[in-house]
């Protein structure tokens, strides 16, 4: 029995770039240059190594929400190694938030078929964290999430979350939704041979109606989320800045006890 | 007057900061009623009706530490279905936004991660979030349900407005479903003496520059002098010098101290995503160009290891 690993990833605007708002308030995707997010490299990674653990008796996709580009982030994942993708675009989808996404990627995981869902930490631009989370409760399955390792044996999924106050070791059956962090080991770079082998790889198209959504469940309208103000904040007034010449921790105590720090 | 679900965050009682900041925000927008889980509620009651908890619902089952998140879920469900709140609001760590993403799921609302503030608004609460590195500021609401937002550390100074408090047995019942993740073991983490980094009011953090794990003491000793937390760069981390406990940054934990002092850390956006809302900031770099002096109030071009011990010194004397 093959293992069918599904692997969240998400197409985002690359923070190194000028990112910013488009007029209704959702990210600006034309202006900056989009990407897979780094920290779903990890949970593809992780995925290619539950399948090699596995002696490669497991099949992996990746499924991406998100605009005709997002099929480069699947490109990526497709080139690390992973076998097939699946890429859900409407136009119905754009402003899509959490819950709206947590929906579409839901239905889409359930059409494909899984065992097992590996999602990233957290995107690099809404950054909320909670999309694992969100999925294990539409799934009806148990989460497994923010893991800095994972391995998969028997049916089993056992992880390791590193929490604000305590470290855990988890443990759960499968079906499961598990998320990693970068603490998770080095993401592989493509090799040229898998660069090639990706652009023949398999990607399926799939649209609100293949999953059967609503329009209004989803997108701007169907947001259970407003943006109301987007305002770039102001530049910080320069700061002063001295070079030490034998005086620098002085001077910098000068300026702490002024501000009242000392 | 409205009631607001306030989740709480504690340590077998002793009630963490955040929540005393949440129930602050809370009174903005209505009655804070607190729901407390786990052992305790006898000692947090006293400290939570001191910061304005009308009430203090709560529960205690071994199912809130024997599986990951989801039984906490049906607790806060129960609690929310018992009070028909206008508002739930809930601290911005791991265990707080996703136990705010699974009820949010549950009863049909939006939800809101990572408010750095909160305010009343004619159609519900509206929630600022800084966002992209901290390069944006957004107001949002939420326009479905009940609003859920979790709140990020240091959002609000706490303020003390005694209130009733009465604590009421909250009935739960943990559902089959809600038992699929076990947690296995738990180790708790050591405590160092120095306050929790993202509660900390100072945060001094080291990057690749400090060197070496031996160097890391020349930060520890600046931050005792301070009476600071101490914050890693993730190049430090990777290196093995720090824990990554002490990561500030994207993958790191996010800081909004008074004062943070960076030294011999260079200022990447993934860094910078982590401190750039804190509200004084100082950087010790021997690279002039090093983007963290776009950010400073006060910058010191200079090596790290002269530096930083002479204002160790210097603030060690002040405080005599
Ligand atoms: C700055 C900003 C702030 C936002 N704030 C909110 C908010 O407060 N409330 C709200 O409802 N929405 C919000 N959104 C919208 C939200 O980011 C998107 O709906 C998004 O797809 C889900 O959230 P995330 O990217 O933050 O996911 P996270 O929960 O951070 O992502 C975790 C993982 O989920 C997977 N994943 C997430 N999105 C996708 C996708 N489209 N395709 C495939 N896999 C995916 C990836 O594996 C990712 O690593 C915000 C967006 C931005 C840009
Ligand atoms: C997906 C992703 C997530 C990330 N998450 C995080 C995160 O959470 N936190 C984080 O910090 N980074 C994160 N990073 C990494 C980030 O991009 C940078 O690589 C990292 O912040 C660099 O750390 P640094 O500033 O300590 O090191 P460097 O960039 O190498 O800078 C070292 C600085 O020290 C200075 N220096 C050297 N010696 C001295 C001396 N004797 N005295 C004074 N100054 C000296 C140098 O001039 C230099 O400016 C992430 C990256 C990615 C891709």
């Amino acid at each position: 029995m093959s293992l069918r690993i599904v692997v969240c990833v998400k197409y985002v605007p690359d923070a190194t770039g000028d990112r910013h708002f488009a007029e209704d308030l959702t990210v600006d995707r034309d202006d900056v240059d989009g990407l897979l997010s780094e920290l779903d490299e990890y949970a593809v990674e992780q995925a290619l190594q539950i399948k090699e653990a596995a002696d490669g008796d497991a099949e992996i996709t990746v499924l991406t929400v998100g605009p005709e580009d997002a099929n480069d982030a699947l490109r990526k994942a497709l080139s690390m190694g992973a076998d097939k993708g699946v890429h859900v675009e409407d136009d119905d989808l754009h402003g899509t938030d959490a819950l709206g996404t947590s929906l579409v990627l839901a239905k889409a995981i359930e059409k494909t078929g899984y065992d097992l869902v590996v999602c990233g930490m957290a995107s690099t631009d809404g950054t909320m964290g909670v999309l694992p989370a969100l999925l294990a409760e539409r799934l009806g399955v148990p989460q497994v999430t923010q893991l800095s390792e994972v391995s998969v044996e028997g049916g089993t999924v056992k992880g390791r979350r590193d929490g604000d106050t305590a470290t855990e070791q988890l443990e759960a059956s499968l079906p499961a939704v598990v998320s990693v962090t970068d603490q998770s080991g080095e993401a592989r770079y493509p090799s040229f041979k898998g660069i090639m082998a990706a652009k023949k790889k398999p990607v399926e198209s799939l649209d609100l109606d293949d999953l059967d959504i609503e329009a209004d469940e989803v997108g701007l309208a169907g947001a259970w989320t407003k943006v109301d103000e987007a305002a770039e904040r102001p530049a910080r007034t320069a700061g002063t800045i001295v070079k030490d010449e034998g005086e620098g921790g002085k001077q910098l105590a000068e300026f702490l006890a002024g501000q009242k720090f000392i | 007057m409205a009631e607001v679900l306030v989740y709480v965050d504690h340590v077998d009682g002793a009630v963490r900061k955040p929540t005393l900041e949440l129930l602050t925000l809370a009174r903005r927008i209505g009655e804070p009623v607190a729901v407390h889980l786990g052992p305790g509620a006898d000692t947090a009651a006293a400290t939570l009706a001191e910061h304005g908890a009308v009430k203090v619902l709560t529960a205690d089952a071994p199912e809130f530490a024997d599986y990951l998140v989801a039984p906490k879920v049906d607790a806060l469900q129960a609690a929310y279905e018992a009070v028909s709140p206008a508002a739930v609001l809930l601290p911005s760590s791991t265990e707080g936004k996703e136990i705010g993403a699974r009820l949010a799921v549950r009863i049909g609302s939006g939800i809101i991660t990572d408010a750095v503030d909160l305010e009343a608004g004619d159609e519900g609460p509206v929630a600022t979030q800084s966002v992209f590195a901290a390069s944006y500021t957004t107001k949002s609401r939420i326009t479905k349900g009940t609003p859920v937002i979790t709140v990020k550390p240091n959002s609000a100074a706490p303020e003390a407005a005694p209130a009733a408090g009465t604590v009421e047995q909250l009935a739960v019942t943990v559902a089959e479903t809600s038992k699929g993740t076990k947690v296995v073991s738990r180790t708790p983490r050591e405590s160092t003496g120095r306050p929790e980094l993202t509660e900390a009011a100072i945060v001094v953090s080291g990057g690749r520059g400090v060197n070496g794990a031996e160097n890391f003491p020349v930060i520890e000793a600046l931050a005792d002098s301070l009476g600071a937390a101490v914050g890693a760069s993730r190049a430090a981390v990777d290196a093995g010098w720090y824990p990554h406990t002490n990561q500030v940054g994207q993958t790191g934990k996010s800081v909004s101290p008074q004062l943070y002092i960076a030294a011999g850390i260079s200022g990447a956006i993934q860094h910078r995503a982590g401190m750039q809302t804190s509200k004084t900031i100082v950087a010790i770099n021997k690279d002039a160009e090093a983007p963290i002096f776009d950010l400073v109030d006060y910058g010191v071009v200079g090596d790290l290891f002269e530096v930083v011990p002479a204002l160790t010194d210097e603030v060690k004397s002040r405080k005599g």
